[in-house]
């Protein structure tokens, strides 16, 4: 933004604004909220809604705030009665045509439209109800997104997510005038067309046309069954976003309430994923260092590096369509979330001595791809399926609602154990570079016996907010069996948001970029931004969110995967030793093509 | 390769790998094969690199590109108020009591397709029927059914 300053009234009170300010902008300055819809601060303007109309001295129509930017001398009224009546008259049209049976919706409660519809006591029958049956076109095939057409206000924010912070152009705007629709490609259902199942659309969509799948009652069925034994285990990301949804501000870390909550659901054992993200990264860093001995001492050419982490099902969805021949370079290690499903039903189940046909696996994500993820043919390893019902935070939030527990007034509790001691390295996976750096911390000191060589263990250049950031680590004074290893410059990139994860995998495929090892989330910021968040989401509360991980990180006793001594234990009770018979059997996976077009 | 396949790169190297490209591209496939397929509208989305939905949204906002088969002579008869006013309605029923199809429909061998249009801009000439970009102004029941005898002779 340019530093030249420009003068306006606002409401008849001066004001002055860096130039190309909107007047949303500059009515925010002065305190002057002006109601939007098809704006959203992640995206490009889009100027279609009409809800944010002001009137401007001079001007002979009526000006959408969100999109006309601030004059010199420009004098604006952000609530004369024409602005008001037209704004009305905007949200009734928009009424009009839309299924507003609000007490069945999930959005209820949550919806900007009937935030909107409630602030300006929108009357009845001002226009025609034009809202037919056959409005209703409701997409449940996918088992992390539905979409309800009878819902959408064609805003077109999911449209714009999707193509300009994902890459992916799922979805896209069909038809024009009354029959104008939001689609997919010749009009198949989600499940079938190249959406990632990511969530990000959700997240910004101000009404419940987009909204994730819910397992809420069949996880309380399972819970109010006797026989069944219900674990349940937490993301990483869950315990700094979930305060959000229950009254406390962005960046709380609410990790003893959320234990406490879970219990006072009636979870049988409330357990940590952090757990299987420290074992992903002993797996996946072994994984690394044996790609490398293959490449550097056995000049073995099969070898296919860079290696890209795996944790994200978003991202693999969207190789597995965008760049299928770069699937070699995905590590074979499944997410953590269904390492702990595998591991639930073998290694948990024996050591209980429980049946694991009784066992019901619930896991709570910040994201909706982890539902799909979940249903995979290939998460099957203990036999079962591994992980049976995915929640996103916003589901347990309302689950904890229903169950009438006062949330801010929860005691802290301890994970239980086993399978619920998770490391500083393990809850970093939330955000964007944090698998980098936990890998970084484990792999750096396997090889030469010493801490990564950075202050207080902050891997700092990995960190950030930058969509793809890169980092180059010499290692030196390596131990004897790694000795091909020293003075080797180990090559790193993150990418977060799968616009930043197609650049930088495109320069990979054209080979303009070589790396060592690269991490990618398909979701801005990470897990943390994930699909299954607390709505609403931006730039800044996204940063609030990973100074709150970092904070969680550095407040734990034991910062480092390797040091995890229920990881330690799991090596010498049950796998043996990173990439054995077993670990390749219940915790690796391989990923088939999909068809881009 | 087939066949769609080289139409679809023979146009995309005519016109251009880029986003600006897509109108002319489509319209050189319809001219071709009557309609956009679902193949040929994803080989234009992975020319032009950009989403198979993209390209199916552009495609449907224009009554001209049509996503479903279409016979080898689309016939469009304007429905807009000036041909309305001039007796549109005798002339459609003419055809489809021709072609024994409702509009929308193709006639079985194939040959057919009866479709109204929006205005087409000779509202002072109305009604109007176009068959492929062939226009017929100031037509009446009896000259439109001649007309398509004169197509249903050629092969
Ligand atoms: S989308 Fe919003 S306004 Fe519409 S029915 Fe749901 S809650 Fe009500
Ligand atoms: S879930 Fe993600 S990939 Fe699928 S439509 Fe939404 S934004 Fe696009
Ligand atoms: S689905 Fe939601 S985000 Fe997309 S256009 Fe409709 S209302 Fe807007
Ligand atoms: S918010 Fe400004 S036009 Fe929609
Ligand atoms: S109304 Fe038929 S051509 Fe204009």
């Amino acid at each position: 933004m340019s530093n030249y300053m420009v003068n306006l009234k606002i409401n008849n009170i001066p004001v002055s604004v860096p130039e190309g300010s909107t007047i949303v902008q500059a009515a925010n300055k002065l305190n002057f909220r002006i109601p939007t819809l098809c704006f959203h601060p992640d995206l490009s303007v889009a100027g279609n809604c009409r809800v944010c109309v002001v009137e401007i001295t001079g001007a002979r129509a009526l000006a959408a705030a969100c999109a006309m930017p601030v004059a010199e001398g420009m004098e604006v009224f952000t609530n004369s009665a024409k602005v008001r009546t037209a704004r009305k008259h905007v949200i009734e049209l928009l009424l009009s045509e839309h299924n507003a049976d609000c007490t069945k919706c999930f959005k209820n409660g949550h919806c900007e439209l009937q935030e909107l519809a409630a602030e300006y006591r929108v009357g009845d029958h001002v226009f025609l109800d034009l809202v037919k049956a056959s409005d209703k076109i409701l997409d449940i095939s996918s088992p992390s997104i539905q979409k309800d057409n009878s819902k959408c206000i064609r805003c077109q924010r999911c449209v714009r997510t999707c193509e300009e912070l994902q890459a992916v152009g799922a979805l896209a705007v069909a038809c024009k005038g009354d029959h104008q629709r939001i689609t997919t490609f010749m009009d198949k259902s989600l499940h079938n067309v190249v959406c990632t199942n990511c969530g990000q659309c959700i997240n910004r969509c101000p009404t419940g046309a987009l909204v994730e799948r819910n397992y809420m009652e069949e996880v309380w069925d399972h819970i109010n069954n006797p026989f069944k034994h219900v674990v349940v285990q937490t993301a990483p990301a869950v315990r700094i976003g979930l305060g959000e949804d229950l009254g406390l501000e962005p960046g709380h870390r609410v990790t003893g309430k959320l234990v406490s909550a879970l219990k006072h659901i009636g979870f049988d054992s409330v357990l940590d994923t952090d757990f299987t993200a420290d074992l992903t990264i002993m797996e996946e860093g072994t994984e690394l260092l044996t790609r490398l001995k293959k490449a550097i001492v056995d000049k073995d050419e099969t070898v296919t590096l860079p290696m890209t982490t795996s944790c994200s099902p978003g991202w693999i969805k969207f190789i597995e369509h965008t760049f299928p021949e770069l699937l070699p370079n995905v590590s074979t290690c499944k997410s953590p979330q269904q390492m702990f499903g595998a591991l639930a039903k073998t290694y948990y189940a024996q050591k209980k001595g429980l049946d694991p046909k009784n066992i019901v696996s619930v896991s709570i994500m910040p994201c909706t791809a982890k539902k799909f993820e979940a249903n995979r043919p290939e998460m099957r390893a203990s036999g079962y399926q591994d992980v049976d019902y995915v929640l996103t935070t916003r589901e347990l939030a309302m689950m904890i609602k229903q169950a009438g527990i006062e949330f801010t007034k929860l005691d802290d509790m301890h994970y239980d154990s086993i399978m619920g001691e998770g490391t500083g390295a393990a809850v970093i996976f939330g955000a964007t570079g944090g698998v980098m750096e936990a890998a970084l911390r484990t792999a750096y000191e396997i090889v030469t016996g010493r801490e990564v060589p950075f202050n207080n263990l902050n891997i700092t250049p990995v960190r950030g907010m930058e969509g793809v950031r890169e980092a180059t680590i010499t290692i030196t004074g390596t131990r004897p069996e790694w000795s091909f290893l020293e003075g080797v410059e180990m090559k790193v990139a993150v990418a977060h948001g799968l616009v930043n994860a197609k650049e930088l995998m495109t320069a990979v495929r054209d080979q303009k970029a070589s790396y060592h090892f690269i991490e990618v989330m398909a979701c801005p910021g990470g897990c943390l931004g994930g699909g299954g968040q607390p709505i609403p989401t931006s730039a800044d509360i996204r940063e609030k969110r990973a100074q709150a991980i970092y904070a969680e990180d550095e407040g734990l006793p034991i910062r480092k995967s390797h040091e995890n001594p229920e990881v330690v234990q799991i090596y010498k009770d049950f796998l043996g030793e990173p990439l054995g018979h077993r670990s390749h059997a219940l915790l690796h996976t391989h990923y088939k093509p999909r068809k881009r077009y | 390769m087939s066949k769609t396949e080289t139409l679809v790169r023979a146009l995309v190297d005519k016109h251009g790998k880029s986003r600006n490209s897509l109108m002319p591209v489509l319209q050189g496939v319809v001219k071709e094969e009557r309609y956009l397929s679902e193949e040929a509208m994803l080989e234009v989305a992975r020319e032009l690199d950009i989403s198979a939905a993209d390209v199916f949204g552009t495609a449907s906002f224009y009554t001209f590109l049509d996503t479903v088969p279409r016979g080898s002579y689309v016939i469009r008869v304007c429905k807009t108020i000036a041909c309305h006013m001039a007796g549109k309605d005798v002339v459609i029923d003419a055809l489809s009591d021709m072609l024994k199809i409702k509009v929308g429909e193709t006639t079985v061998d194939g040959k057919f397709t009866l479709l109204t249009a929006n205005c087409l801009g000779w509202c002072h000439k109305g009604p109007v029927m176009l068959v492929n970009d062939e226009v017929f102004p100031q037509i009446t029941a009896q000259k439109a059914v001649e007309i398509v005898e004169e197509y249903a002779r050629k092969k």
